[in-house]
């Protein structure tokens, strides 16, 4: 039976198991590979999507769990207020290097910002810390959610 | 520049670094040096298109493509291969677009290698001279090309952002207008390369060109390919290394909705599925017993058993200066032992290939660092000859060396042989980790004399595997790893006993190869923690100590200086606090370090800072050279706080990240990272940082504690409350 899920604001038809986790609908399935496998046990964030507006880790969220609640991905944050702001500061402050990881950094850290405009240093350890990124650029994603928070230009 | 001329200035380099090290990197390869300094027709030149070398193309409407010779994973070298060559070509950034390159040791080899590899840190190093020459020699030929038009002196013409000007008249001409007449032109003999103080974006923190499609989902990464009627497989190896496959019962993984096909192969059992679920799903449904042979029985004891009896070995001499003997009968005498363990690479892209197989071709999409040697290792698996099999790369989530192996594309290969139509391999997080090629154990083994404060004699001993004499057996000569010992016989410290020696010791079973870092990551912890040693032994502060060696190595004593300023090095801190410094020379480029750290009543360690200087030359991206170092810091500190990988039972004990943990965003520091200003030839950077952590943060705990630790990742229980060396 097709499932249907509205999809940054789209609606999406298509045949899966119940149990599938959301990160293989939008990558074996629909073919949306913005959203990234890295752990497959909600340890690493690689996968975050948003449902509903909030951080979600992809890869243990059978799709029948989302049910008719908003799903957004990377490839559709960047129409949100605070997603834009997220992807700017991150390229402002040349935080990516390989980039594999970031898609689920700049999940956490739109999430993050839409639900707390004006975050501290405990606010940013609480919301990203499940977010693993092993080239290591932290520093800089704490300076860009800081710079998306205040608006400031690079 | 001829290839002979290259090769000399290769070796006078290298011998100058090393001191006399015998062989020296391009000598012990004896792998001939051409690619990029011989004119070769490119494979793709179309009617009307400039394709000058194998690294430029302009075409009419003057959209310039830079081929990258080396691959993007994180450190930025797309954007600072472009910057070198946009640089000479007088290229307008905005007209760049970027294509990877094709599997073709001649036209895209490394030079140092004579292999198309990106590792070593070497790229910018490596490529350097070739590619300021390209855009050079491109560029004159455009000039040529518009000068002949024009009948005027090459000469009176200038170039900028992708034009030429006639300077007197005022004519100008874009280079694609010019690129079907450049086409032509015969490339010059000699070029004039610009002088560094009119560098235009060398220098400059230029955007990088791959991060765009990063923050929105475009980026294709290997993991990414997808293919009309691709299906997908995931797989289980034997959990022992070495191991086979012995029954396989696939009564219930066949009935899971989605399983199209088991595909059992000697040493391992994939499923292939309609997706990665019914793959996985499908793999866990299996009933496999393992054939684990005679591996079965090998455990991390007997490993560090092992090695240690190894290391008590006399060692194959890398370089010996003075007289060592009668250096290390003199003054105060001082040893030590360091062992580093196991390390998994742990990309974040899990290791992944896609295949299609047909019986006359081989169609691969994956990310790798080694792309000539994945199309001819792929040919073997498929049984095709090399040009049948074609490699598209990627961007790679991360290499840090695993991406140096060909391994996840032959077990791919060996799979697609079963399946009709395209798959895509993908490892699942745990069979990543408990199937890498790991960094190999190394127990570093020093002594040392002191006499009025300065080291006298110095004996250094490396033990453990040799990877080069697997990877690149060429360079394997005379029972010394070039690699292992690198920057424990290419010492900073001014010392006028010195002896270096190489104990080649292979752990049974696991596979061993390189690491971010590689053998210097080994040779400066030993190297900088023994340091701290003799320095508290020669009652001398631990920057002090330094300083007094540091006179031959001036770029190295300024950055050291610099670092001690800037982390307010000698000013008082609270108990169990503490600062350690690290200096390294790798990779030719000079870093200072200084790392702040607290440890607890528990042993729990805080970082609380971490400063770097680096000169590294000519900064090409200052910006990229800054993260790079970051990120290396993170990286290294990572190591240094948790890697470990263990044997039991001839099987790895971690699997995931529960349990092979990394360093997270709470628990990083301020890092402040000083770029110096320099004309110097580049040196590298990727691998810098990782170096510099663990023995910076190692003598931040002996500073703290008073304990020494000698051993990686450090143990908690050591520095606890009450603990003393």
């Amino acid at each position: 039976m097709a499932t249907i899920l509205t999809i940054n604001g789209e609606a999406k038809s298509f045949d899966a198991p119940s149990d599938m986790p959301l990160l293989w609908v939008l990558r074996d399935v629909l073919g949306m590979t913005g959203t990234k496998f890295g752990c497959g046990i909600a340890q690493c964030g690689a996968c975050t999507v948003h449902i509903d507006g909030k951080p979600v880790r992809s890869c243990m969220l059978p799709v029948s769990a989302v049910r008719d609640r908003a799903v957004t991905t990377i490839e559709g944050i960047g129409a949100s207020p605070a997603g834009a702001k997220v992807q700017k500061a991150w390229l402002d402050l040349e935080v990516i290097q390989c980039g594999y990881c970031q898609s689920g950094q700049i999940m956490s850290a739109a999430a993050l910002l839409a639900a707390t405009p004006n975050p501290d240093d405990s606010d940013i350890d609480a919301a990203m810390a499940g977010n693993i990124c092993r080239c290591g650029t932290y520093v800089r994603i704490r300076a860009a959610i800081k710079q998306a928070a205040s608006g400031r230009q690079s | 520049m001829t290839v002979a001329a290259k090769i000399s200035d290769g070796i006078s380099r290298r011998g100058l670094l090393t001191g006399g090290l015998a062989g020296g990197f391009l000598l012990a390869f004896h792998l001939p040096v051409r690619a990029v300094n011989e004119p070769v027709q490119p494979p793709d030149v179309t009617a009307g298109k400039f394709a000058p070398n194998a690294f430029i193309r302009i075409d009419e409407a003057g959209k310039t493509t830079l081929v990258m010779p080396q691959v993007e994973m994180g450190q930025g070298v797309y954007t600072s291969i472009a910057m070198i060559l946009a640089e000479e070509l007088e290229a307008d950034p905005k007209q760049i677009a970027l294509q990877h390159a094709p599997p073709n040791d001649k036209l895209y080899g490394n030079p140092t290698f004579g292999l198309q590899v990106t590792g070593n840190s070497n790229s910018i190093r490596a490529f350097w001279k070739p590619l300021r020459n390209a855009g050079a020699s491109a560029r004159a030929m455009l000039v040529q090309a518009a000068a002949q038009h024009w009948q005027v002196e090459p000469a009176s013409c200038k170039t900028s952002n992708s034009e030429v000007t006639h300077a007197e008249s005022g004519r100008k001409l874009s280079y694609g207008a010019l690129a079907s007449a450049a086409s032509s032109q015969t490339p010059p003999k000699d070029v004039t390369l610009k002088d560094p103080k009119d560098f235009v974006l060398i220098g400059t923190p230029m955007k990088r060109f791959d991060t765009p499609d990063k923050v929105n989902g475009k980026a294709v990464y290997g993991i990414d390919a997808m293919l009309p009627g691709m299906k997908f497989a995931t797989l289980a190896a034997c959990p022992v290394f070495g191991g086979k496959v012995g029954m396989v019962d696939d009564s219930a993984a066949k009935k899971i909705p989605g399983v199209q096909k088991i595909v059992v192969l000697d040493d391992l059992v994939a499923v292939v599925g309609d997706h990665m679920w019914a793959a996985k799903k499908g793999l866990d449904a299996l009933k496999i017993t393992w054939d684990e042979g005679p591996n079965a029985r090998i455990s991390s004891k007997d490993i560090w058993q092992d090695l240690r009896a190894a290391s008590e070995k006399d060692g194959a001499v890398a370089k010996s200066v003075g007289d060592i003997a009668k250096g290390l009968a003199t003054g105060d005498k001082l040893e030590a032992s360091f062992e580093l363990p196991f390390l998994a690479h742990a990309a974040m892209e899990p290791l992944n290939a896609t295949v299609h197989l047909t019986p006359d071709s081989c169609e691969i999409w994956t990310g790798t660092q080694i792309v000539s040697r994945v199309q001819s290792e792929a040919a073997k698996a498929a049984g095709l000859p090399v040009d049948k099999v074609i490699v598209n790369n990627h961007l790679l989530g991360g290499g840090f060396g695993r991406k140096l192996e060909p391994d996840m594309v032959v077990a791919a290969v060996r799979i697609a042989k079963q399946v009709d139509g395209p798959v895509k391999v993908v490892w699942t997080r745990e069979e990543d980790i408990q199937h890498d090629v790991y960094r190999p154990v190394y127990r570093d083994t020093i002594a040392a004399t002191l006499s009025d404060g300065k080291i006298v004699g110095w004996k250094y001993r490396v033990t453990g595997s040799a990877i080069l004499a697997r990877w690149l057996p060429p360079a394997f000569q005379k029972g010394i790893d070039i690699d292992a010992i690198d920057a424990g016989a290419d010492m900073p410290y001014d010392i006028p006993n010195f002896h270096v020696e190489f104990v080649r010791a292979e752990p049974p079973a696991v596979p061993t190869g390189f690491w971010r870092g590689v053998g210097p990551n080994n040779n400066v912890f030993a190297v900088e923690c023994f340091m701290d040693e003799l320095a508290r032994k020669a009652g001398k502060d631990p920057v002090e100590f330094r300083r007094s060696m540091l006179g031959k190595k001036p770029r190295l004593l300024a950055a050291l200086n610099l670092a001690a300023e800037k982390s307010n090095w000698g000013q008082p801190l609270p108990a169990r606090v503490g600062r350690g410094v690290c200096v390294q020379p790798s990779f030719e480029t000079f870093i200072a370090t200084v790392v702040e750290a607290e440890v607890d009543e528990l042993g729990e360690v805080r970082l609380r800072r971490v400063t770097s200087v680096v000169d590294t030359g000519v900064a090409v991206n200052p910006d990229t050279i800054r993260a790079q170092l970051e990120g290396g810091l993170i990286f290294g500190l990572t190591a240094a706080l948790y890697g470990e990988i263990t044997i039991d039972k001839g099987r790895v004990q971690q699997s995931n990240f529960h349990d092979y943990r990394m360093l997270r965003i709470d628990q990083v520091p301020k890092i402040e990272v000083h770029v110096v200003k320099s004309g110097e030839p580049p040196g590298g950077i990727g691998e810098t940082g990782v170096n510099a952590g663990p023995p910076a943060l190692r003598n931040a705990i002996y500073a703290a504690t008073g304990v020494a630790l000698r051993r990686l990742p450090i143990d908690r229980t050591l520095i606890a409350t009450g603990k003393k060396a």
